[in-house]
């Protein structure tokens, strides 16, 4: 049994230790925000946090994560930093397919929590691990620029 | 992909309208074969547009979303003429139909393609909404007893001249369900428009930034497993032997299925199922295709565009005027096999009961996806029930049902539902790829250098023969040639043709752009070339040869101005055009790079400038715009699938780059204002870039690529 913090909600699950995190969150408990994009840590797509650091979930064994605090897509909202940028994404109109924006979010959060006020080029060190197929990367910076914008004034 | 097929979708289908189940006014096309049913039948299937009695507005999406805005353009229509705010709309997925929403651009089947949505449902869905706002008006009309034309809308309610009588469309619903349907109706004047040209916020894009929002990986049935397969590598190759023992020994997994040419794991989760089927080591008898190589297939092109093709165009007598011009130039291109690469891998769940089966599935085919899986599974169609979802982009992959069709074919092996999902080695080794093209090129010159005879000979497979055998006529296939056959450049002399050549064992598909992605490549590079044998600049020369057709020439001027063109850059720097005209829209596009010491691009700047008709969502056309051209920069840089032992070489993000974020150009579009016919915006941000920034590098670097991916030693600084 491994035991972690799931969004604030306490969880433990019964799966091999080196399972990745991706599926256990997926496929297991059935939250299916966090995507699979790649499987071997290129694309981004399964970022969530682990005690605030971006996880790429799909390379993360589960025994990771026993005793700490994961975060997903579904849960980031509850943070200040989190909801900014959730709004700033649309506000912006940053979607399109949208599967590989959980991703992009989580990356973001990560980001604006580590460095308040990213220039472009910290914003690409910080994005670049995540790959956007429909080619959104304009929003992208746009709306994390925007979202420090937001979190700075509170 | 064909805009010839383009027709008017009222004149083979009419408006009919309902009550809907719990209340209120449905409305939607029905074909004539159905005419003469009676109207309750339309109850049981859904219509583009469901009022219901809080005045709720429901449209059910004719095409699908696949991040191209289809889901907020396609509602915008209605709502313009219906008169509701864009806030009170909701969209719901089509379920398969290719009577009820058949694409009238697409001989009326069932697709979203080919920058077709707006293009083809401008004026239905409009009148559509529009014979609803009059149903809803007749009705006040008579519980008030006045005129209908004394009354008017606003936003979603029925008012009097006066103002002291106002219904809600919610409250005349249901009596609007009672209103014969107009026989015809007016549309808002353009210059009315409240919705269509404002950028409206996207519908579908709430859930995507919650974690909430459901693709097809995301479909969740009860009693669910999940299966992962491995198909033979080679195309063709058959399932020899696997290691049943040990997979079946692999925790987790559930069971093993043997398909003709694959393996399938079923396992308690995806997990499993992959390390099962790692397990399973499986063999394969190669079949035929097992030395395959990139070369053989370029090598069997080359011989392929020996032969005389079939002709696409043929005006005047480009033949003779080449073979007697003392001034001539010739060249040929090449185009890579390119893979998809959607984010989300492909994937399809199903589930086979004594009801039938259910497919969750996010595709851009919802109906023929509905008759493969009939087929396979020997049921009647209507006994397969396909549930659309949002798609983790499309590009034309999700055009394919082979994929849906596999996963039918597990699930008849087993007695539960089970949810098959590809490794992204899987994705990428086993797509339908764009076409590998061949293209020879020749010009006849006069003493300017300006092209009086042009001889286009394309060699390639034909997407059309395989996915629409019918449209591919007299050795003709219509996306081959588009962007070819009907260039915006007047030559006098001058021929198309296409030879077709399949590579072994390899299938071809249609790949975002299409046929233009090829063909405005060819053209444009070699226009660019032409301009600078003769020693013309490359916007000059284009002038020339567009003095007759004014939207090219508009978005060239245009585009020219916006981008400084001409104005120096710093060395190994440069800038390059391209002009198409494709989808019904005509775009210009300039693209500045840098090239390194050692040979690599970067591409700095694109601008695109485009007339694209009347535009429904502003924000849409440039969302698409940006996304067409890193997609097109991902392309022209390193898109490549390479063959070897009949194998495809690369297998995930680590082979097959795509476009980062520190990588992507500045990007500036601008969309010139146009009364025309709404054009396609999907595909044409990509067609035309890779031509732009090819030629670009010439300019930086005095070197002419004809083949794409670029190749950087050819530009490694001496």
């Amino acid at each position: 049994m491994i035991e972690f913090t799931l969004n604030g909600k306490p969880t433990s699950v019964d799966v091999p230790e080196d399972m990745p995190l991706l599926w256990v969150v997926r496929d297991v408990l059935g939250m299916y925000g966090t995507k699979f994009g790649c499987g071997i840590a290129q694309c981004g797509a399964c970022t969530l946090h682990i005690d605030g650091e971006t996880q790429r979930s799909c390379v993360t064994p589960v025994s990771e994560a026993a005793g700490r605090e994961i975060t997903t897509i579904e849960g980031v909202g509850a943070k200040p930093s989190g909801k900014a940028v959730q709004d700033a994404w649309l506000n912006r109109e940053v979607v399109q397919c949208g599967y590989c924006q959980s991703g992009q979010i989580m990356s973001a959060v990560a980001l604006l929590e580590a460095n308040p006020a990213p220039t472009d080029e910290d914003i690409d060190a910080g994005m670049t691990g995540n790959i956007c197929r429909c080619g959104t990367y304009i929003r992208i910076r746009e709306a994390i620029k925007e979202a420090a914008k937001t979190i700075e004034a509170k | 992909m064909n805009k010839h097929v383009m027709a008017d979708l009222s004149r083979r289908k009419f408006l009919i309208a309902s009550a809907a189940v719990g209340g209120g006014l449905m409305i939607g096309y029905v074909p004539t074969s159905l005419a003469r049913a009676d109207n309750d039948s339309i109850t049981s299937l859904d219509a583009f547009i469901r009022i219901d009695r809080q005045g709720k507005v429901t449209i059910v999406s004719p095409m699908i979303e696949m991040g191209h805005g289809t889901y907020t353009s396609l509602p915008m229509l209605v709502a313009e003429e219906l008169d509701v705010d864009m806030a009170n709309v909701t969209v719901d997925h089509a379920p398969p139909s290719d009577a009820l929403y058949g694409n009238p651009a697409l001989g009326n089947v069932q697709v979203t393609g080919a920058s077709t949505s707006v293009r083809a449902f401008y004026l239905p869905l409009r009148k559509a909404g529009a014979a609803a706002r009059a149903m809803l008006v007749a009705a006040a009309a008579e519980k008030w007893g006045m005129a209908p034309d004394t009354l008017k809308t606003e936003l979603g309610f029925v008012v009097d001249a006066s103002g002291d009588r106002r219904l809600s469309y919610g409250e005349l619903a249901d009596a609007a369900a009672k209103i014969p349907v107009p026989a015809d109706v007016a549309l808002k004047d353009p210059s009315q428009f409240r919705i269509i040209g404002t950028p409206a916020k996207r519908l579908d894009v709430k859930g995507k930034v919650d974690g909430s929002a459901a693709f097809g990986i995301d479909a969740k049935v009860p009693g669910m497993k999940v299966a992962t397969v491995a198909a033979s590598p080679v195309f063709g190759g058959k399932l020899s032997s696997f290691n049943e023992e040990a997979v079946r020994k692999t925790p987790g997994v559930v069971d093993v299925v043997r398909l003709d040419n694959a393996v399938a794991v079923i396992g308690d989760h995806y997990w499993a199922a992959k390390t099962g089927l790692e397990a399973a080591a499986p063999v394969f008898d190669e079949g035929p295709h097992a030395n395959v190589t990139t070369a053989d297939v370029v090598a069997a092109l080359v011989k392929a565009s020996e032969r005389t093709g079939a002709i696409a165009k043929n005006e005047g007598d480009a033949a003779k005027v080449l073979s007697a011009a003392p001034r001539k130039m010739e060249a040929t291109y090449e185009a890579p096999f390119l893979a998809h690469a959607t984010m989300e891998p492909m994937n399809c769940t199903v589930s086979l009961s004594d009801t039938g089966c259910d497919v969750w599935v996010g595709t851009q085919i919802p109906a023929i996806c509905q008759q493969v899986v009939a087929k396979a599974l020997d049921l009647p169609v209507d006994k397969v029930r396909i549930h659309n979802h949002l798609l983790g982009g499309g590009f034309g992959r999700r055009l394919e049902a082979d994929f849906v069709l596999q996963a039918a074919l597990v699930a008849k092996n087993l007695k539960y539902p089970v949810k098959v999902i590809w490794s992204r080695e899987e994705d990428i080794q086993h797509d339908i790829y764009r076409p590998y093209y061949y293209d020879r090129i020749a010009a006849a010159l006069d003493d300017e250098g300006m092209p009086v005879a042009w001889s286009h000979r394309i060699v390639g497979s034909s997407i059309f023969a395989r996915w629409a055998p019918p449209l591919f006529k007299d050795g003709i296939d219509p996306d081959a040639i588009d962007g070819a056959a009907d260039m915006p450049y007047a030559i006098e002399n001058f021929r198309v043709e296409f030879v077709r050549e399949e590579p072994p064992g390899i299938l071809t598909g249609f790949w975002r752009g299409v046929g233009a992605t090829h063909n405005v490549y060819v053209i444009e590079s070699f226009i660019d070339e032409l301009a600078a044998a003769a020693k013309k600049d490359p916007v000059e020369y284009r002038r020339a040869l567009l003095q007759k057709n004014p939207r090219a020439l508009h978005v060239l001027n245009r585009a020219a101005e916006i981008s400084n063109w001409g104005k120096p850059l710093g060395p190994r720097q440069g800038r390059g055009v391209s002009v198409q005209q494709a989808f019904g829209t005509y775009m210009c596009q300039v693209a500045e790079v840098t090239v390194t010491k050692t040979g690599e691009v970067k591409v700095d700047r694109v601008f695109v400038v485009l007339d694209t008709g009347v535009v429904v969502n502003p924000d849409t056309v440039v969302a698409q715009m940006q996304s067409g051209v890193i997609f097109g920069v991902t392309a022209v840089l390193w898109g490549e699938i390479t063959l070897d032992k009949g194998r495809v070489q690369q297998s995930n993000f680590d082979t097959y780059r795509i476009l980062r974020i520190d990588e992507a150009p500045k990007i500036e579009v601008e969309i010139l204002k146009s009364d025309a016919h709404p054009g396609g915006i999907g595909e044409p941000g990509t067609s035309g870039l890779a031509p732009a920034v090819l030629n670009a590098v010439y300019e930086a670097t005095g070197v002419r690529l004809r083949k794409t991916p670029i190749d950087s030693e050819l530009l490694r600084e001496a």
